[in-house]
């Protein structure tokens, strides 16, 4: 009779019923990991993906104005220059994505959480933004001013 | 037989309650000139107090959503008697136990208190002050103002910046790709829930280590008291410190309530999510130095972005003061003077930033 310490068959077979027990443990756990993992990732919300709005009716900014306009999900700026023509270009600074403006004063868009500058071009002049604001398309269409994004070739 | 002995001995015949609270009885504090430094950790802990006793008071009106924080907070403002009260001390003992908690480092830093063998000491109440950083941060955004919604805008996106798993951070902090009203509804779990019960389980463990470790002695005393043991002189922590501590949390809540009183705090205008930045964004002001760090670093530093660079410096030197302790004992001399200059240089570099930008436009 072979006794329960059997060095010859006891450890392996102990050894693996230790690796199923403690494989099985670890699955389930993963099991219950899993899930909450999952949940605290946000579901992903859908791009409402516009390609085109109407930012204001015409006559509703003066020359050197402005306005901030819903362009889908992020906010977008509209701006009058001094000489009547119309820019539009996202609202959303490059550097931490505050929500920027136009300054009449200066003829320049500012971000003010972190003095970035940028021209009405959308390009980054001064301050931290590194890249420039991406700039849409406008065009007046009756009394309305439409903005659209600029289709690559 | 009066009854509180009567209770006592009752308990004692159960828990040999005599047993458990010996340790207490004879735990001591070392006074000597610098012993009013150690009054700061209490304080902090009254402040903590003070903050779940009241974070549950606005528990009881509060509701979290971005149609409902603002008007929920006004409300408690405006209408709730003595609710303008309640959420004045809430803020006013927020930032007087960040200061308090700041204070009681630095006084651990330049007494040397972190010292061998009171490591985890040091690790422990590290990481209570970045949980309260993180109370902080979490509690800035529930009203729903202005400030906090692009404060927390660009705090988030900061942490958005860090290499590979930075977007996920963000995400995961965000409730989504941008601050919403899901933001609020996490921050709001994170503030009530997850931040209380860590931050609670911890205080527990760095209370447990200073009862284990008794309070430290500077090394200057320490060195004098070992030449002449004579000199060294202890207090008895029950009743004669823990009545002064007693006192000084007294003063807190006077401090505390007379803030409140004198200026409620400001609830500001409501997010507009569509609406530019106004001028004077700002977080909360221990924050300010790590903001107006990442305003003056330039968009490019070398072929890095500016801000990676910057959450990777305040990164690497956070970790390495968490680790402060074990540092210590291969520093001697010239080397542990390095560290005081550090210590040095860190508190005048947050004073000094903080200061600018507070100041700058």
């Amino acid at each position: 009779m072979q006794s329960h310490d059997s060095t010859a068959a006891g450890p392996p077979r102990r050894r693996f019923v230790e690796a199923i027990l403690g494989g099985g443990l670890l699955a389930s756990l993963a099991s219950f990991f899993y899930p909450v993992l999952r949940y605290l990732i946000p579901p992903r919300v859908v791009d409402l993906g516009v390609d085109e709005v109407v930012a204001a009716k015409v006559g509703e900014l003066r020359a050197n104005g402005s306005k901030i306009f819903r362009f889908g999900s992020h906010p977008a700026l509209l701006v009058m220059t001094t000489e009547g023509e119309y820019r539009a270009l996202s609202a959303v600074c490059t550097h931490l994505s505050c929500t920027v403006q136009y300054r009449s004063d200066l003829h320049e868009i500012w971000c003010a959480c972190h003095n970035g500058l940028y021209d009405l071009n959308g390009r980054n002049i001064s301050g931290p933004p590194p890249r420039p604001l991406q700039a849409f398309h406008v065009h007046v269409r009756g009394d309305e001013i439409v903005v659209s994004r600029i289709r690559e070739a | 037989m009066s009854l509180l002995a009567s209770a006592r001995d009752w308990l004692d015949e159960r828990f040999h309650w005599a047993e458990l609270i010996a340790p207490l009885k004879k735990k001591t504090v070392p006074v000597h000139k610098l012993s009013p430094w150690y009054f700061l950790g209490g304080i902090t802990l009254f402040l903590f107090m003070i903050q779940v006793c009241t974070g549950i008071l606005l528990l009881l009106y509060y509701r979290p959503g971005a149609n409902e924080s603002f008007e929920s907070v006004q409300y408690i403002m405006t209408r709730v008697q003595f609710g303008w009260l309640v959420r004045s001390i809430h803020s006013y003992a927020a930032n007087l136990m960040i200061l308090t908690a700041f204070a009681h480092m630095f006084s651990v830093v330049f007494l040397r208190a972190y010292r061998k063998p009171r490591e985890l000491t040091w690790v422990s109440g590290m990481l209570l002050l970045f949980l309260a950083m993180g109370f902080g941060f979490s509690g800035y955004l529930l009203p729903w103002n202005t400030l906090a919604f692009f404060a927390t805008k660009v705090g988030t996106e900061i942490s958005g910046q860090v290499p590979l798993i930075g977007h996920g951070i963000m995400v995961f902090l965000r409730g989504g790709e941008d601050v919403t009203g899901a933001t609020v509804t996490r921050f709001f779990g994170f503030h009530v829930a997850v931040l209380p019960g860590i931050t609670t389980l911890l205080i527990l463990v760095h209370l447990a280590l200073v009862q284990y470790f008794g309070m430290s002695v500077p090394p200057g005393v320490e060195a004098r008291w070992k030449a002449s043991p004579g000199e060294a002189r202890q207090m008895k922590f029950f009743p004669n410190f823990f009545l002064r501590e007693l006192m000084a949390w007294y003063i807190a809540l006077g401090v505390l309530g007379a803030l409140a009183a004198i200026r409620p705090w400001d609830l500001g205008t409501k997010a507009d999510p569509f609406s530019a930045a106004p001028a004077g964004i700002r977080p909360e002001w221990y924050f300010m130095f790590m903001f107006q760090t990442l305003k003056e670093i330039p968009a490019k530093v070398w072929f890095l972005d500016g801000e990676v660079v910057g959450i990777l410096t305040f990164g690497a030197a956070g970790a390495l003061w968490l680790l402060l302790p074990f540092f210590d004992p291969l520093a001697r001399g010239r080397g542990r003077r390095f560290i005081m200059g550090a210590a040095i240089f860190a508190l005048s570099y947050m004073i000094a930033m903080t200061t600018y930008g507070y100041l700058a436009k």
